[in-house]
C-alpha cells in the first residue's frame, strides 16, 4: 500500500483508454474543429453560428434557467413538506408518488407530453371538464412551455431525492426549536433548513441544468418549430448540411454555458472552504 | 422511562396551554377541515399532474380511433398491441436489438470496471480523485456535440451503424456508474476478511476470486443494471452513431412519433417504461447502504 503500483495502473488502463478514445478524443476534436478554418486559428465559426442561431442560443439559455429555477422551487417545497410536514398521511402519500418520474426515460417522458399538453390532449380535456377552462380557450402548450414542462417534470423527482435526504439528515434539534419558538413551518424551512443543504441543492440543479443541456429528445418531440434548443440545432446542421464546423462552434457555446454553471457550484465550495 | 413520560406530560400539558383557547372550539375544528381538504386537494393536484401524461400513454396505447373534438378515444381495441407484438415487427426486432445492445454494453463495462474498481477501492493511485472525475465527464458534458465527432470518428472506421459502434458509445457514458459503485462495492468489503484468507495460505487471485469478488457481487450486480438501464433508454448516442441500421426501441418510438403513429409510439414507451418502474422497486435490495456511502469517495 505504500508505493504507487504498477498493478493499480494495469487494472485501471483499459477504463481510462476508453474514455480518452471515447470522450476525451471527441472533445479535443471539437474544440479544434470549432476554432480553426482552412487548418489556422479562426473565429468565422463562431460568427456563423451566432448570426443563424443567436435566437436559439438566447432560447437554450431562457428555458434552462426558467427550468432550474422552477425545479428548485419545487423541490424546495416537496422536500420541505416531507421534512417538516405534521400530517403523516400526506407525507406518506407525498412520498410514494414523488419518485415516479425519477427512472423514466427522457424520450417516453416526452412522448408523454406529447399528448398531454397537445390541444386535444388529456390536461386541456380534464381542464374543460371540470369547468377551469372554456372549451376555446384550451391552447396547445407543445412549444417552450412544453418543453419546461417536461424538464421540470424529469428533474423535480431527482433534486427533491437528494434534499429530502440531506434534509432528513440535520439536526432535528434545530428545528424543533424553531418551532418552540413560534416560528412558522414555512419560515423554518427558509431560515432554519435551506442554508443548512443549499450544497446539495445546488448539486442538484447543477447536475440538472447540463441535464437539460444535453437532451434532444425534448425540443425535439415536445416543440417541433423554431425557436429551438442548440441539442436540435447542432443535430440538424449534421444531418443536413454535414457542417461539422458550425455544429461544433454550437457545442462549445453549450460547454461554455454548462461551464458557467460548474464555475458558480466551485465559487460557492470555495466560499465555504473560507468560511470553514 | 419515568423522566421521560414525566416530560411528555409536561410537554403535553404545555402545548394545551398553548392551543388559543380565544377560539371556540367548532370553529377550530373548522380550520382543521379546511386545511385536510385543502391538502388533500394539493395532493390530488400533484398526482394528476404526475401521472395525467404517463394516463395520456395509456389510453393511446389502447385508442384505435381518436380525433379531434372528442375528449376520450372514439375506439378502444388492442389492435396497435398486436401489431408490436407481431413476431416479424419492427417492435419485436428493435427490442431484440436493444435487449442484446443493453447485455454487450453491461459485459464491456463491467470487463473493464470491476478491476479499475478494485484498483480505486484497494490500490494506492496517485491523482485518484482526478481519476474519478475523468469518469464523471461524460456524463457532465453537454453529450450532443461529443455524439457528433464520435460518429465523425467512428465513420472513417467503419463503426457507424454497427452494433459495435453503438455498444462502444453505450458503455464510455455508463461507465461512471459502473466505475464509481463497483469502487464503492469494493470498498465496502472488511479487509480483514481478505486478510484471513491470505493468513490461510490464498494467493491473492484466489482471495480475491473467493472473499473479496463475492462480497461486492451485490453492489456490481446493483451497476451492472444501472448500466444495462442507461443504454436501453438511451437516445441521443444512438441517433448519431447507429443510423440508419440499428433501430433500438428509442429510435423506434422517436420515428414512429415523429411520423405521427402515436398508439406505436405509446407502446413502445410503454415496453421501456416496464424496466424502469421494475428498477426503481428493487433497487433498494441491491444498493446497500453501506454501498450508497461511498459512492463517488
Amino acid at each position: 500500500m505504500s508505493r504507487p503500483s504498477l498493478l493499480g495502473f494495469l487494472l485501471i488502463a483499459p477504463a481510462l483508454l476508453m474514455i480518452g478514445v471515447l470522450f476525451l478524443y471527441p472533445l479535443g476534436f471539437s474544440l479544434a474543429s470549432a476554432v480553426t478554418a482552412g487548418g489556422q486559428l479562426s473565429l468565422t465559426h463562431f460568427e456563423k453560428a451566432f448570426e443563424l442561431y443567436s435566437t436559439d442560443i438566447l432560447f437554450t439559455i431562457f428555458v434552462v434557467i426558467v427550468s432550474t429555477i422552477l425545479t428548485a422551487i419545487f423541490s424546495i417545497m416537496i422536500a420541505g413538506v416531507l421534512t417538516l410536514s405534521e400530517t403523516p398521511w400526506l407525507v406518506a402519500g407525498l412520498r410514494a408518488l414523488y419518485r415516479w418520474p425519477l427512472f423514466i426515460p427522457f424520450i417516453v417522458a416526452a412522448q408523454c407530453m406529447r399528448t398531454f399538453l397537445a390541444k386535444n390532449g388529456l390536461m386541456n380535456n380534464t381542464l374543460v371538464a371540470t369547468g377551469v377552462l372554456e372549451p376555446l380557450q384550451a391552447t396547445s402548450f407543445l412549444d417552450w412551455r412544453g418543453i419546461i414542462i417536461t424538464f421540470v417534470w424529469k428533474q423535480v423527482p431527482f433534486v427533491t431525492l437528494m434534499l429530502a435526504g440531506a434534509m432528513a439528515s440535520i439536526d432535528r434539534a434545530t428545528i424543533e426549536a424553531g418551532r418552540n419558538l413560534g416560528a412558522s413551518r414555512p419560515r423554518i424551512l427558509c431560515e432554519l433548513v435551506l442554508p443548512q443543504v443549499a450544497q446539495t441543492l445546488l448539486v442538484g440543479l447543477v447536475l440538472s441544468f447540463v441535464t437539460m443541456l444535453s437532451v434532444l429528445s425534448v425540443p425535439m418531440m415536445v416543440a417541433g418549430s423554431q425557436p429551438t434548443m442548440l441539442t436540435v440545432d447542432m443535430a440538424f446542421r449534421i444531418n443536413s448540411y454535414g457542417d461539422y464546423a458550425t455544429a461544433n462552434a454550437l457545442g462549445v457555446i453549450s460547454y461554455a454555458l454548462s461551464a458557467v454553471a460548474a464555475w458558480i457550484y466551485l465559487r460557492h465550495n470555495v466560499k465555504r472552504e473560507v468560511q470553514a | 422511562m419515568n423522566d421521560q413520560s414525566q416530560s411528555i406530560a409536561l410537554s403535553s400539558r404545555a402545548a394545551a396551554l398553548r392551543g388559543r383557547p380565544s377560539i371556540p372550539a367548532f370553529l377550530a375544528s373548522g380550520t382543521k377541515i379546511g386545511g385536510t381538504l385543502l391538502k388533500a386537494a394539493a395532493l390530488a393536484v400533484f398526482a394528476f399532474l404526475l401521472f395525467g401524461p404517463l394516463a395520456n400513454l395509456a389510453l393511446w396505447s389502447v385508442a384505435e380511433r381518436w380525433y379531434a373534438p372528442f375528449k376520450l378515444p372514439v375506439s378502444y381495441g388492442m389492435r396497435y398491441w398486436e401489431v408490436v407484438f407481431r413476431p416479424t415487427g419492427d417492435a419485436m426486432s428493435s427490442l431484440a436489438t436493444s435487449v442484446s445492445i443493453a447485455s454487450l454494453v453491461v459485459v464491456v463495462a463491467l470487463a473493464v470496471s470491476v478491476p479499475a474498481g478494485y484498483a480505486l477501492a484497494r490500490l494506492r493511485l496517485p491523482w485518484r480523485t482526478f481519476i474519478m472525475i475523468l469518469f464523471l465527464l461524460p456524463q457532465a458534458f453537454p453529450s450532443v456535440a461529443i455524439y457528433i465527432n464520435v460518429a465523425r470518428v467512428f465513420y472513417s472506421l467503419g463503426l457507424t451503424g454497427t452494433i459495435p459502434g453503438v455498444v462502444l458509445v453505450h458503455a464510455a457514458h455508463g461507465l461512471v456508474y459502473s466505475v464509481w459503485i463497483a469502487a464503492a462495492a469494493f470498498a465496502a468489503v472488511d479487509r480483514d476478511l481478505e486478510l484471513a484468507a491470505r493468513n490461510m495460505g490464498a494467493s491473492p487471485l484466489r482471495a480475491f476470486a473467493t472473499v473479496t469478488l463475492p462480497l461486492a457481487a451485490p453492489g456490481i450486480m446493483a451497476s451492472g443494471i444501472f448500466v444495462f438501464l442507461e443504454s436501453l433508454d438511451e437516445f441521443t448516442g444512438t441517433f448519431f452513431v447507429g443510423v440508419p441500421q440499428v433501430t433500438t426501441l428509442p429510435l423506434l418510438l422517436y420515428n414512429a412519433s415523429m411520423g405521427g403513429n402515436y398508439q406505436i409510439a405509446s407502446i413502445t414507451a410503454l415496453i421501456l417504461l416496464v424496466p424502469s418502474v421494475l428498477f426503481m422497486l428493487i433497487i433498494e435490495r441491491f444498493l446497500k447502504a453501506d454501498v450508497l456511502s461511498k459512492v463517488g469517495q
